[in-house]
């Protein structure tokens, strides 16, 4: 697993929508160096453990549970086909927890895809656990269909996932993901839900806008990120519109 | 005139495929359409070859825009909006309700400071109503969040409930969200309103750009007043002929999701035009759009009308100013329905465009019908499956069948206004001699589920035919659930009988 050493540099501006993944605040001392995507990569970056609060607790300790260099998630990847909505991903039972309030937020993450029919023989958090074992979840078409609820990404994020890879996303999960930081999402050129399957390993460059399955040995061309490159790149939506001057910096 | 869309420089939006082209994209369930001499507007992918011309060597020239882009561009004070062109845009009204509240709230305060004011108290509009009639704690907390809120920011329109026993007992008390916008005069011709919903997409029907957010934007809007959004194409659907008497808008909606499935319309807007939508009352165009995002649009529009402007009279007095699609302007490409050809129709599980006859269906044995939601909940959606148990001569329900108005006024409605032909009955009576139990407390109910003790909450994998707004696995509560979605004829039809029926069946 590789760790960042805490001699890089934050830039000043940096805001995190949710802060309760990653406690950086602009007079933290602690710093970073980034290959690529210096903003972002610090909400998307899942091993960031130069503040001591921070731990990565991924409870089972198996063989390279999740890394992350500047431009790449790691891992193992879990596997789910197309229309993927909301209630799978996060049930309503479980939407009177509150995102923004940590100790709930905690527990979003444990139900994250609990509600996968039972077709789904691998859950994606084993029951009695909290944090997922796979950092990448692979899907298919309108991935995050359906409702607007915030929680889905959230519980994604919580659960320790760091990215998603789909073919195509409905639009407001893919909105809430980019402005939310909590997983990264990814489109991919080809149907990888039907090439790679759950617990194959993993690698996603983002620079390079590419996957690779190392069980399989295959490797597989994603989508640039387009439009919402910026926002990412800047941080989110309120870092983004404080880079550009939209509302005032803090 | 077809006017024919030219290749912009992004050409991310081009992706409609082939299929498209063909006719079926232009007939309903069981004819062609033949291209018709005076058709207008269509255009999909195969634009004609012509020579490029950058709009820098044209000068100045204004493009003729869609509703949904003047919008846009009044919102964000453009002359000029295109698909794809990302803006800061004015927000006029700002939704939220007691799920995606208490996050935003969070968001809000640690994005712009504790002591942080809203953008304007006028225009944040807080409506509990997703998990009200429970014992649940936390859902009972998140509620008294958002009066504490309110409390601290003075905002104008918190429609609060404290006495979970007797609803009737909250003055303010509304229920279901994107219905009280409507009832209480928020929704108006030209606006932005943004919601923590997905059925935000339910106000375009008062011809406004209306879309779901979630908690991190809804946040940001809340202390800026402003969000950045994308222009999205919009998709033209025409529908003439007049409605036949057995079908309503909910069919006309799965008649289009079906056909262009859930991701037809991701990332863009929905247009319904034509002289059968002309002839729809508002809560049956709000029933259009609110299942817009069903099929991944981003919002749904109507060109406002008398019929507007005669249900908004009284209920606002914020001066407005409808806008209309260009004769000349841009769409990504157009369907036209004949509705007088169109059938009753289920969606059945699990996928809002699962689409089938619902008489194909008449062998699916059900186990109960639930009838409510923003969707199927409203005060027409009420008379309407009033008229079927009317029709029926007295018949009882076969199934449990669960009513739940979607507010206060719904409720009201249901047991004070006489309908049509039933001697001067109301729907709670009619209701009540075919065995329906007692209308419930208005709220969003058991549409999708919610916490265990949800009135009609579906706790055992049962066979529902529902008139609410989405089927996936577990939508109402149990995993292995059966939900069909159906109009409120259907639905009351289906009670009728213990099977999925054909409203027909009593109508004719």
């Amino acid at each position: 697993m590789a760790f960042f050493s805490s001699t890089a540099t934050v830039p000043q501006n940096l805001t995190f929508v949710s802060s309760n993944k990653l406690s950086f605040s602009p007079s933290s001392t602690t710093s970073f160096n980034f290959v690529s995507f210096p903003s972002f990569q610090s909400k998307f970056c899942k091993t960031i453990t130069s503040s001591p609060q921070i731990t990565r607790a991924h409870a089972p300790p198996t063989p390279s549970t999740e890394t992350t260099t500047a431009s790449s998630f790691h891992g193992l990847c879990y596997v789910v086909g197309d229309n993927i909505d909301t209630d799978q991903i996060i049930p309503a039972e479980h939407l009177t927890l509150v995102p923004s309030k940590p100790d709930e937020y905690q527990k979003l993450g444990s139900f994250a895809l609990i509600g996968l029919p039972d077709s789904y023989t691998v859950r994606f958090v084993e029951s009695g656990e909290t944090k997922t074992k796979y950092s990448i979840i692979i899907g298919g078409a309108n991935f995050g269909c359906g409702s607007s609820r915030e929680h889905a990404p959230v519980a994604l994020g919580a659960s320790g996932a760091a990215a998603v890879v789909a073919e195509s996303y409905a639009r407001i999960f893919f909105r809430n993901s980019v402005a939310t930081g909590e997983v990264y999402p990814l489109e991919s050129e080809t149907r990888l839900c039907e090439e790679c399957r759950t617990g194959d390993v993993v690698t996603v460059e983002l620079a390079e806008n590419r996957l690779i399955n190392h069980t399989t040995g295959k490797e597989y061309q994603l989508k640039p990120i387009g439009d919402a490159g910026p926002v990412i790149e800047a941080g989110g939506i309120f870092a983004y519109a404080r880079k550009t001057g939209m509302i005032p910096t803090r | 005139m077809a006017s024919s869309l030219v290749p912009s420089p992004s050409t991310s939006f081009f992706h409609t495929t082939k299929k498209d082209l063909n006719l079926s994209s232009f007939s309903s369930s069981s004819q062609r359409c033949h291209k018709h001499a005076s058709r207008k507007i269509y255009c999909s992918v195969a634009a004609p070859q012509q020579t490029q011309r950058t709009p820098s060597t044209t000068g100045s020239v204004k493009t003729a825009m869609t509703m949904t882009e003047k919008i846009m561009a009044r919102a964000s004070e453009k002359q000029q909006v295109r698909p794809g062109d990302n803006i800061w845009t004015n927000v006029d009204i700002l939704m939220t309700h007691d799920v995606c509240g208490p996050g935003s709230i969070g968001i809000f305060k640690k994005e712009f400071g504790e002591d942080a004011k809203v953008w304007d108290r006028e225009k944040v509009v807080i409506i509990p109503d997703h998990y009200i009639f429970t014992s649940d704690e936390r859902a009972n907390r998140n509620v008294d969040i958002l009066r504490d809120f309110c409390n601290e920011q003075d905002i104008k329109y918190f429609y609060d409930i404290k006495d979970l026993s007797n609803f009737k007992a909250n003055p303010d008390y509304k229920g279901v969200c994107h219905i009280a916008l409507a009832q209480e005069g928020h929704c108006r011709p030209g606006e932005v309103l943004l919601g923590t919903d997905s059925h935000t997409c339910t106000a375009g029907a008062f011809g406004q750009f209306a879309t779901g957010i979630g908690n991190t934007d809804a946040g940001f809007v809340l202390g800026a007043g402003k969000l950045l959004l994308k222009v999205p194409p919009t998709l033209r659907f025409v529908m003439d002929g007049e409605m036949p008497d057995y079908l309503l808008a909910k069919d006309l909606i799965l008649q289009i999701i079906g056909e262009i499935t859930v991701a037809g319309a991701t990332y863009k807007s929905m247009e319904f035009v034509g002289s059968t939508v002309e002839s729809l009352n508002m809560e049956e165009r709000m029933t259009l759009c609110n299942m817009v995002v069903e099929a991944g649009g981003k919002n749904g529009v109507i060109p406002p009308d008398s019929v507007t402007y005669k249900y908004l009279e009284g209920k606002t007095s914020v001066p407005y100013e409808s806008v209309y699609s260009d004769q000349q302007a841009r769409f990504l490409s157009g369907y036209r329905f004949d509705v007088t050809k169109l059938e009753p129709l289920v969606a059945k599980p699990h996928s809002p465009d699962n689409r089938a006859l619902a008489r194909e269906c008449k062998d699916v044995k059900i186990n109960r019908v639930y009838i409510g939601s923003c969707t199927g909940g409203k005060t027409e959606d009420f008379m309407a499956a009033a008229k079927v148990f009317l029709a029926s001569g007295g018949k009882k329900v076969k199934v449990p069948t669960f009513l739940v108005p979607a507010t206060q006024k719904v409720w009201m409605d249901v047991y004070s206004l006489p309908v049509p032909g039933s001697g001067g009955k109301t729907c709670s009576q009619i209701f009540e001699e075919a065995g329906c139990d007692t209308p419930a407390s208005p709220s969003c109910g058991a549409c999708l589920g919610g916490p265990k003790d949800t009135y009609a909450r579906m706790n055992e994998p049962q066979v529902c035919v529902s008139t609410t707004n989405r089927n996936f696995p577990g939508r109402m509560g149990h995993r292995e659930g059966e939900i069909y979605l159906a109009s409120p004829y259907t639905a009351a039809a289906s009670a009728l009988t213990g099977y999925v029926t054909d409203p027909r069946e009593f109508l004719q």
